[in-house]
């Protein structure tokens, strides 16, 4: 049987060469996601921006015009209505009313539920979310919070099991991954809820691996080859890992594209947070990881220990002469 | 590489085996499933969001806690002080403690020794709770934050029983009732289809009060809300007169602590719903007596703070029980009997975040996740065979394994299986070959190096360990900070996550290299990768 053969043998890509273009490529898509971010902002879903939406099934597609209409007539206030998955799947958004609290909101879920039922016979609520402000400030603090500890913990475990240039490179390029999944958001006011931070954990735990596989071999080629430049053994290792990064990213944009296109609407943006970040983290990971490498000043030093009578207890190393260790 | 104990070879099956099996209940129906032994057939947990069923967090009013405490103490200290025969005056319960003046000057010793002993901590070697200064011949009383936050934490734990006997009255629901922090109680209620009857059900302090009607209050008093020493004034929805208010006399004649039991029923002459009272022993007593004193004045029934009917005493009620009639639908004074039987809650509780799921949205995010599942998978599965051969099949087996594994594992430890947790097994399967491509790729790179089929082999699985081990590391980091930071449905993902990173480099690396030690004894001389 003939196998599949995604990248060539002995590919000798010079990838390292685009670097510049591809950082400045980089910091614009980061400058726009910040400006994106700040002038568009983050279409927060309830979870974060606290309110009240029900989520309805109709017998037949409603008319979203005379459905708001409606709503607004109860004098709860303006209701933001959209289909959500198909045309007969209805959501509906209101604000939490000032006063009143949880009875407010609790009576303004029965009287639509009330108008729906008279209304449109055969209407059924599928789902009631309802977030006060208070628990939607303590759950973007909290996502926040989890967000930066996440970066933060998995740059100092690459530091200690690498050294602090491969932590640094890391950790900028999981903000740049976070960055510009938080840009897409806000171009696309895609809703952002608790789903969408568990992605970007997930991201940051997933787009790892990449950069953790590239690493390991760069580790592994500094020490084989002393004498190479940086920038040709970082090309190589990028090149000798290239096979594993479009496999592995491909089998999962394969199940993640199951999900995207056949999953349950619910977490719709879970997954295309998800989707997204695998095809940014794959692109940050040669291009943002690996050449922080090279501006940090890594050598094959680095990864000789600091006092020279440890050094010369090491000895020499068992080297083939394709640079291969047996 | 081929040496494979034998030992280890029966550990690994034997973990795959017990794994698989336990997988198999949650495909079961619910009706066999429940006729096996327990520990033969452990389910996965439905998520609300799977099964369908309300999430609430409930929030309590905690300043309410102090006041009541400062209030409770106050009834106390006036009761001690009058039998010691201590005068005072001037009782103010502001600004969050206790104060009064003692009149006799030589007085203010003593007062001070009676508080301080009504002070003293209730368990020994409790800490204290309240401090008592006198100043001048003032006396005040302010409880500490170790006296309060105990408090609190004491109304927190009696209004989790509260809810808990409130729910069971509903019938065969199966609840869970935790606390979570300092001053919120989850309740989550699997299969509900109307939350709003639960809502209405814990919702409620019912905190219920019989008190005598002030009927010297003029109707300017009423008017502006101000009412004269020792009563006050009630909202009174269905009557009364000058803005639907009332006045009533502060002492109560009779509370909802002296009830002993309290029904549905229906009132002999007109056939409205109404809710019947049985007072307890004492209580009882004490109603005989205020009515046969009263007779021919209205008493107020109030319920939170808010007089719902304001009857006429007719005659002395000497049978020990009252009827509550308003405008009542069955269900309400259904909800109300249960509320005033299961006793009122010692805080106020707020709704402050509601997930509620109807079970055809559950149902429908189950069909679709499985099938979403099962094509990704199967897509993952085509490709690693196309891509490494033999060492595709190994790694397919490996994934398959996997997933019964996870399942295996949650149902052992009785997880929940959340919607984001069955994208999580989807995540998994497409990154639990991530381990198998490092290797093959080593594998192959080394057998482009020259390396004879054992050596290639032994090399792929040596070298790519490091990565392997590091990329699941960072992982567990992200899966655990998920966890504990995540709630509901998000910790469901996190569950699987972690599990799955165990599992996948069980099956991933352990497992393959089982089946590829069996192949190699064959001595083969080729490898197509």
């Amino acid at each position: 049987m003939r196998l599949l053969k995604l990248v060539p043998d002995n590919t000798n890509i010079d990838f390292l060469k685009w670097r510049g273009i591809a950082f400045a490529i980089s910091s614009l898509l980061i400058a726009a996601s910040v400006a994106l971010i700040a002038i568009k902002g983050l279409n927060f879903g309830v979870d974060f921006a606290g309110g009240q939406v029900i989520q309805a099934t109709f017998q037949q597609p409603p008319a979203l015009d005379d459905l708001r209409e409606r709503i607004g007539d109860l004098g709860h206030g303006e209701a933001a209505v959209q289909e959500f998955g198909s045309p007969r799947n209805i959501s509906i958004r209101m604000q939490l009313p000032d006063e009143g609290g949880a009875e407010g909101a609790n009576r303004a879920a029965q009287d639509v539920r009330n108008a729906l039922e008279a209304a449109y016979p055969g209407a059924r609520i599928d789902a009631v979310e309802t977030v006060s402000g208070k628990v939607s400030e303590e759950l973007v603090r909290a996502g926040g919070l989890a967000l930066l500890l996440a970066m933060i913990g998995v740059s100092i475990y690459i530091w200690i099991r690498f050294e602090w240039q491969f932590g640094v490179g890391a950790l900028f390029s999981l903000f740049h991954d976070v960055t510009i999944t938080l840009g897409f958001f806000a171009l696309t006011q895609m809703e952002f809820d608790l789903n969408v931070v568990a992605a970007l954990l997930t991201l940051i735990g997933y787009s790892l691996n990449d950069t953790i596989v590239i690493y390991d071999r760069i580790r592994e080629n500094l020490r084989k080859f002393r004498k190479m430049e940086i920038a040709p053994l970082i090309n190589l290792s990028v090149n000798e890992t290239l096979s594993r990064t479009i496999a592995t990213n491909l089998s999962m944009l394969l199940a993640l594209g199951a999900l995207f296109f056949l999953g349950p609407d619910v977490i719709f943006s879970f997954t295309a947070a998800l989707l997204i970040s695998v095809i940014i983290g794959t692109y940050s990971t040669a291009y943002i990881a690996a050449p922080w490498l090279i501006w940090l000043k890594v050598t094959s030093d680095s990864f000789l220990p600091k006092d020279p009578v440890s050094r010369a207890e090491r000895g020499p190393r068992n080297e083939t002469p394709d640079g291969a260790r047996v | 590489m081929l040496g494979f104990p034998r030992w280890k070879v029966w550990l690994i099956s034997l973990i795959c085996v017990v794994g698989a099996y336990y997988s198999i209940p949650s495909f079961l129906p619910e009706r066999i499933a429940q006729q096996m032994p327990g520990w033969l057939a452990p389910q996965v947990n439905l998520g609300l969001d799977l099964a369908g069923g309300s999430h609430l967090l409930l929030e309590a009013e905690t300043s309410g806690v102090a006041r009541q405490r400062i209030e409770n103490m106050e009834d106390i200290l006036r009761r001690e002080l009058r039998r010691e025969g201590v005068q005072y005056g001037e009782v103010s319960t502001q600004n969050g403690r206790l104060s009064f003046v003692v009149r006799n000057p030589a007085q203010v010793q003593r007062a001070v020794e009676i508080s301080r002993q009504q002070a003293q901590p209730t368990a020994f070697g409790g800490s204290s709770e309240w401090t008592v200064r006198a100043e001048g011949n003032r006396v005040s009383l302010t409880p500490t934050e170790a006296g309060i936050s105990a408090a609190i934490d004491q109304a927190m734990d009696t209004a989790r029983d509260v809810i808990d006997r409130r729910i069971n009255a509903l019938g065969t629901l199966e609840p869970t009732i935790i606390r979570q922090g300092s001053d919120r109680i989850v309740v989550q209620v699997p299969g509900l289809e109307d939350p709003e009857a639960l809502k209405q059900l814990i919702g409620r302090t019912a905190r219920l009060e019989f008190k005598l009607v002030d009927l010297s209050v003029t109707p300017e008093q009423l008017q502006s809300g101000r009412a004269p020493v020792g009563s006050q004034i009630l909202p009174y929805q269905e009557g009364g007169q000058g803005n639907g208010r009332i006045a009533v006399q502060r002492r109560a004649i009779i509370t909802g602590d002296q009830i002993a039991n309290a029904t549905q029923a229906f009132d002999q002459t007109s056939g409205a719903p109404v809710v019947t009272i049985q007072f307890d022993g004492t209580g009882a007593r004490r109603f005989a007596r205020v009515t046969q004193e009263n007779v021919g004045r209205p008493f107020a029934i109030i319920l939170d703070n808010v007089v719902i009917s304001a009857p006429n005493i007719n005659e002395p009620i000497l049978g020990g029980s009252a009827q509550i009639s308003g405008s009542f639908t069955v269900e309400t004074a259904n909800a109300l009997a249960i509320s005033l039987r299961s006793g009122r809650l010692p805080v106020e509780l707020t709704v402050v975040e509601e997930r509620t799921v109807g079970p055809d949205l559950g149902k429908d995010s189950i069909e679709r996740g499985a099938i979403a599942m099962a094509i990704g998978s199967g897509l993952v599965l085509i490709f690693m065979l196309l891509t490494y051969g033999r060492f595709g099949v190994y790694a397919d087996i490996a994934i398959l394994l996997n997933v019964a594994l996870i399942l295996g594992a949650m149902s052992i430890m009785n997880a929940t299986l959340t919607l984001p947790g069955i994208a999580g097994f989807v995540l998994t399967v497409g990154a639990a070959v991530d381990a198998n491509v490092i290797i093959n790729e080593r594998i192959r790179e080394e057998q482009r190096r020259g390396r004879n089929v054992l050596q290639a082999i032994e090399h792929g699985y040596s070298e790519a360990q490091s990565a392997i081990f590091d990329a699941n590391i960072t992982n567990v980091i992200a899966g655990a900070l998920l966890f504990y930071f995540g709630s509901g449905p998000v910790r469901g993902f996190a569950i699987v996550m972690m599990i799955g990173i165990v599992t996948s480099v069980f099956t991933a690396v352990t497992v393959t290299r089982m089946f590829v030690s069996f192949w190699l004894r064959k001595r083969p001389r080729e490898l197509v990768i």
